[in-house]
């Protein structure tokens, strides 16, 4: 992964293309995710793990088959697509049925990655991809929420994760909302205390603030992603989000959450530390990385407060993920002496 | 042949009047072919929307055997005979013995892509929804579009008492009279069904005239006449 | 131009080595707007065969008739008194495929396929070559619509011609029968379509190159 706050900074023009990222830079991600996976397993038990299982499966075995044979070593080694594989099973639904975890795996890789020319082509991340397939192909099925669960229901299957391939989930428990869908639809807040631990419905690998902090923490500690995008994401939810609810009015429709339930709320701080600040799909300059930052922060609120879903992570980084070629573009720096 | 190299020699330097005379031929003759094709087909496409718009009538008031329009003007309901439509207007419906039976009454609002036009079914006499009928709508295939695919939802609908308005609940929370169950994935849909019919309930309850004081039966236009047009 | 080809092979071009649809990307608005399902796909099919053959054959029989500086414009009344036609008997006969084809079916004047094929190769042919090329075009155009309709039916319903395929514990693929799935199945069939071919032509160029080997050999052997 490239370094953008080097000490000494050399820049040479016009520095498009990203040098191709190590499987050492893959390995600090997949470190920083560790306690997030932990975390998922420990909440949503053995569903959570077959369903990680199933989306890297679908991605890595994709990757391999659209890989020239010669180059199927070195492109599996990257552990990219594995990477991938666990960003998108850890953006899914506890009761989801395992083929769908393992089409969005599949999808993720030859819809985002394969298609546009490998690695470090790519202009949307695969993973928010992957998750957006699903969200639009299967929206009950995505949107479905199991309740989580203590280590003593760890060996307890979801019956709905066992639907044979294309056929629907039979739900055993009760769905639960999300604290977004009960902020949004229901007007109902959650304990802070809840959301930060992670014991709260949700997306497997989301719910727990704490250790998705420290993941980030470490890829920042290690420099492996730009503290600009996550330090513009956090201020901007958070200050927009403390405008419109002090600027709401007693009888407005819209429940306006406080900036702190902003941040530890669904996707935010996943897809900030490990999608937003994909190299290959934020922009390059320190400029850009602001704008973008500012962009992500920025629509995530608006898409939560006004839109249609209760979240509005996915696609708020999609959005900025498209604008990144443009943002680009005209933050380039200026070559000395023209 | 000589005929034809004349015509070609022409084609090399046509002046405007033969561009000008060209173009009117075509225009002249593509206009009485589309002249008469609307004349040919005139007659069975208004059959069809005529027949549309009863068999809807029929299916939202059961125990119904010949209907009639009503327009509502200067605080009256009368009967109208042309084949326009429109907002004030609604359908009564008679039984074979032309005994009033009940309103076929319209709505129309937004869903969650596009207007939906809503038709329902409504007892004066005792207060009730009979029956819901979508009209148009363009809701999300395979979501929204259950609001007329989905028979439980639609089925709630009958027999459905009216002396409140009505609201959509989650799927499953159903417990007052009033309360409808919303489709899973369509709750959009199915609360702009729900406000669409209250909308139109509050517009037209003032507006119908006490139990027994309806209009009566004036035209025949019975089932069997419907299923024949 | 056309004088070595027989009729025969203007009509096989355009099913499959010329499809307007997989080859030329032409007349890509129905293509992706109406093929939710696989009736209404072979309905709009119908539609634009009808419109192509009858306006190739007028196209190339007045042919000598028509001034070059209005060409266009005799042409599009041509398409667009053929349409009309469409439009009022679909709505005659067919009323419900009607409403969910809308707007579609007016806008077949707008489809360049059918504009491309009156410039480019009825205006400049004899009737009877220039019907079968409308037959071969707009049966591949039908051919697309088709694919892309079964696909998205399939995957997005479970069923075909709306005959259940899997049972009701089937779960649809929402997303197929929505705009962004227009996009995918024609990005995908496109991208199956080309493969096809550059394995058949790498295919025959081996066949070819073995030949030619066989025919060396046996040069030097004599």
């Amino acid at each position: 992964m490239k370094n953008k706050d080097p000490k000494l900074l050399l820049q040479s023009a016009p520095l498009l293309h990203q040098e191709l990222t190590t499987p050492a830079a893959m390995k600090d991600v997949w470190i920083a995710l560790f306690p997030a996976t932990c975390a998922a397993l420990w909440f949503f038990g053995l569903s959570a793990l077959l369903i990680i299982i199933a989306s890297i499966a679908g991605a890595v075995l994709t990757e391999w088959v659209f890989t020239d044979k010669e180059k199927r070593r070195f492109a599996l080694s990257d552990t990219s697509a594995g990477l991938t594989g666990l960003l998108l099973g850890l953006t899914l639904p506890s009761g989801l049925p395992l083929w769908m975890a393992f089409l969005g795996g599949s999808v993720s890789i030859g819809l985002g990655k394969v298609i546009w020319g490998g690695l470090g082509a790519n202009i949307f991340n695969p993973a928010l991809l992957g998750r957006a397939f699903l969200l639009g192909t299967f929206p009950i099925a995505m949107t479905t929420w199991g309740p989580a669960g203590g280590p003593g229901e760890f060996f307890q299957i979801h019956s709905s994760n066992l639907a044979l391939p294309f056929m629907q989930g039979h739900y055993d428990a009760l769905s639960t909302a999300t604290p977004l869908g009960l902020m949004k639809f229901e007007h109902q807040g959650t304990e802070l205390v809840s959301l930060f631990m992670g014991n709260t419905a949700g997306s497997i690998g989301e719910t727990s603030s704490l250790f998705l902090l420290l993941g980030g923490l470490f890829l920042l500690i290690r420099r492996s992603i730009d503290w600009r995008i996550p330090v513009a994401i956090f201020s901007t939810a958070a200050l927009f989000s403390l405008i419109m609810l002090l600027t709401s009015s007693a009888e407005s429709t819209t429940s306006y959450p406080s900036p702190f339930f902003t941040l530890f709320s669904g996707g935010l701080l996943l897809g900030t530390f490990f999608m937003a600040t994909d190299p290959v799909t934020s922009p390059l300059t320190p400029k850009g990385c602001w704008i973008f930052g500012i962009g992500v922060g920025f629509l995530v609120v608006l898409i939560r407060l006004y839109g249609g879903l209760p979240e509005g992570m996915l696609y708020a980084i999609l959005l900025m993920n498209a604008a990144t070629p443009l943002i680009d573009r005209y933050t380039q720096p200026k070559i000395f002496g023209r | 042949m000589t005929n034809l190299k004349e015509i070609s020699i022409q084609v090399q330097e046509p002046g405007s009047q033969r561009l000008i005379i060209s173009m009117a031929v075509a225009g002249f003759i593509s206009g009485i072919i589309i002249i008469s094709i609307y004349m040919l087909t005139f007659n069975t496409i208004k059959e069809n929307k005529a027949r549309e718009l009863r068999e809807a009538v029929f299916k939202v008031l059961p125990d119904v055997s010949s209907m009639q329009k009503l327009h509502f003007v200067d605080n009256k309901l009368l009967l109208v005979k042309s084949d326009g439509m429109d907002d004030d207007m609604i359908f009564a419906g008679y039984d074979t013995k032309g005994q009033f039976i009940g309103y076929a009454i319209q709505g129309k609002g937004p869903g969650f892509q596009d207007t939906i036009h809503v038709l329902y079914g409504y007892l004066s006499s005792n207060r009730t929804i009979t029956g819901m009928e979508i009209l148009d709508s363009r809701e999300t295939p395979g979501l929204g579009d259950k609001i007329f695919k989905d028979m439980a939802f639609v089925g709630e609908f009958m027999g459905l008492p009216m002396t409140k308005d009505i609201k959509a609940v989650k799927k499953g929370t159903k417990s007052q009279d009033n309360e409808i169950d919303s489709i899973t994935g369509a709750t959009i849909s199915s609360k702009a069904v729900v406000r669409i019919i209250n909308k139109a309930f509050n517009i037209w309850s003032p507006r119908l005239p006490q139990p027994g004081n309806e209009p009566a039966l004036e035209i025949e236009e019975t089932k069997k006449e419907a299923n024949n047009g | 131009m056309a004088t070595d080809t027989t009729a025969y092979e203007e009509m096989i071009k355009g099913l499959w080595r010329d499809n307007p649809v997989f080859v030329q990307v032409l007349g890509m608005c129905p293509m992706l707007a109406v093929t939710n399902s696989a009736i209404n796909a072979v309905v709009m099919g119908v539609a634009t065969f009808f419109v192509l053959v009858g306006s190739s054959f007028l196209v190339s029989s007045f042919k000598q008739w028509i001034p070059k500086q209005v060409r266009i414009s005799l042409y599009i009344i041509i398409i667009a008194t053929f349409v009309t036609v469409v439009d009022y008997s679909l709505l005659a006969m067919l009323p419900a495929i009607h409403k969910e084809l809308g707007a579609f079916i007016p806008l077949i004047v707008a489809n360049c396929m059918i504009l491309g094929r009156q410039e480019a190769f009825a205006s400049k042919h004899n009737v009877k070559y220039a019907v079968m090329d409308a037959v071969g075009m707009s049966g591949g155009f039908m051919i697309a619509l088709f694919a892309l309709g079964s696909v998205r039916e399939i995957l997005g319903v479970g069923a075909l011609f709306g005959v259940d395929l899997f049972g009701s514990n089937f779960e649809p693929w929402v997303i197929m029968i929505l705009p962004p799935g227009g996009f995918l199945t024609l990005g995908l069939l496109l991208l199956f379509f080309n493969w096809f071919t550059e394995r058949r032509k790498q295919f025959l160029g081996k066949v070819a190159e073995a030949d030619r080997a066989a025919v060396l050999g046996v040069d030097k052997n004599g």
